[in-house]
């Protein structure tokens, strides 16, 4: 049977996690690859890094990163962060990435999420869209992207945003809302569903989990086929067993391999 | 002994690598893996392996574009019998025919094509992306001590596209994502994988290990 996944996501900035990850003893709570190597072990679905490295120079320490992570843990990993060229996929994939999500520059160039599936194949290009509710006078509210971690508007309405990134070649949406990231009140329902329900690729839902039935909550009522979360799993407030247990018991299929 | 992957341009080549390294690491009996793309390298290798993530058409012209490396990888394996595993779109390669947006001929190794997954269920989602158990058809030496079933282990799948064999005694297992999907084929020294072992955590190192003691 078919399992809904469970997605840690690491922000990386220079080769260090921000803010550190504190749910087992690590000898370096800021090395990405411990962490990995640990969520591994915690039986995550997958696990997505997040490059926020903000200079040019310090990107190939990601790569390092990468490969070390590949070499240490046998399970899928995202890679997004800055992704602007059918160069940085490349490398990326070579250096052990699976997937590999692209923001912005989905954004500014649709043509490049083409370029990348026709290059790279549809299973393995990511596009990560941060939505936020637009409030219009006179209509009802509708989602519009954002980038730039949410401060910049670019009047696209998401769910349009999102069918055509998937006609393009995307084989998977990483949806965040903008709204509740960092909140922990919990997914935006209505967002996920609308983007979920209007795309065939699957949905990966993000921001705002504070508690475990969110997680149930993604997937029952925003019908996604994953959940992704951070500071939940990072400072050792739920382990990723404890998650799935809990989505057991709310009647969803989950995996739990010992 | 030695184990050669073929790099042709196509699949993450340094995770399965690392996989069957890790895996040849812990077995009594060392085995050299080795990346290559040199066709007499995989004429000599006692195993041979083929990844392969990307589409059909894009993965064969991959094979086709290294000089003698088809001719080299037909007679190693069918000729000299040497163990094959094709890995996802490696696997696929082996049935008669693709059909992943245009007809490209295989191997014809599995009769069969590869077709586009349809889920009866239209809540499921294409890819089949994710993690989903196995349905064993068939006994085989690579599956031995693996925990398949509904409550069994989970492979990792990432794909579209499934091989339909045309004959059942060339699928080993199964798996259910709205319908049957082929998730492992045998025929005599060739298996293929459509999930990824490398990616599949323990179940999948349990399965490369047993590939590399199987003395067909």
């Amino acid at each position: 049977m078919f399992k809904v996944r469970v997605i840690p996501c690491l922000d990386v900035k220079d080769g260090r996690v921000v803010k550190g990850v504190n749910f087992v003893d690590l000898r370096d709570a800021g090395d990405p690859v411990e962490a990995a190597i640990a969520y591994d072990a915690a039986g995550a679905d997958e696990l997505t890094f997040l490059d926020i490295t903000a200079t040019h120079e310090n990107r190939g320490i990601m790569l390092d990163v990468v490969r070390r992570t590949a070499e240490a843990c046998f399970m899928p990993l995202t890679v997004g962060g800055g992704v602007r060229t059918v160069d940085d996929i490349k490398t990326l994939l070579r250096s052990g990435a699976d997937k590999v999500s692209i923001n912005s520059a989905a954004v500014s160039r649709r043509e490049f999420v083409k370029e990348a599936a026709e290059k790279f194949g549809e299973q393995c290009i990511v596009v990560a869209i941060d939505a936020k509710r637009v409030k219009r006078a006179g209509g009802s509210d509708r989602w519009e992207i954002f980038t730039h971690g949410g401060r910049n508007a670019t009047g696209i309405d998401a769910i349009e945003y999102a069918q055509e990134v998937v006609t393009l070649g995307a084989g998977e949406i990483l949806l965040t809302s903008m709204d509740r990231d960092g909140t922990r009140q919990g997914f935006d329902l209505p967002l996920t569903r609308a983007i979920a329900d209007s795309v065939p690729v699957p949905v990966i839902a993000s921001g705002g989990v504070g508690n475990l039935d969110h997680l149930v909550d993604g997937v029952r009522e925003g019908h996604a086929t994953g959940v992704l979360a951070a500071s939940i799993f990072h400072f050792g407030e739920f382990t990723i067993r404890q998650a799935k247990d809990h989505m057991v018991r709310a009647g969803l299929p989950m995996r739990i391999d010992p | 002994m030695s184990v050669a992957i073929i790099d042709y341009g196509s699949g993450n080549l340094h995770s399965a690598a690392k996989a069957f390294e890790r895996a040849a690491r812990s077995m009594e009996d060392p085995q050299a893996i080795k990346v290559t793309r040199d066709p007499d390298a995989v004429y000599r290798a006692d195993r041979i392996v083929l990844p392969g993530v990307g589409a059909f058409a894009d993965c064969r012209r991959g094979v086709d574009a290294v000089d003698g490396m088809l001719e080299a990888l037909t007679e190693a394996v069918r000729v000299k019998a040497r163990p094959f595993f094709g890995i996802c779109v490696g696997m696929q390669l082996m049935a008669t025919r693709g059909k992943e947006h245009v007809t490209t001929e295989g191997f014809d190794w599995i009769a069969g094509d590869v077709e586009k997954i349809v889920p009866r269920d239209e809540n499921l989602k294409v890819p089949h992306m994710g993690w989903n158990t196995l349905d064993p058809i068939r006994e085989h030496p690579v599956l031995e001590r693996l925990p398949l079933g509904p409550k069994g282990r989970h492979a990792y799948f990432v794909h579209s596209y499934h091989l339909n064999a045309a004959n059942e005694a060339d699928v080993l297992a199964r798996a259910d994502y709205g319908g049957p999907v082929t998730a492992i084929v045998g025929k005599d020294t060739a298996i293929g994988t459509q999930f990824h072992p490398e990616k599949s955590q323990r179940f999948g190192l349990a399965l490369i290990s047993n590939f590399l003691k199987w003395k067909p």
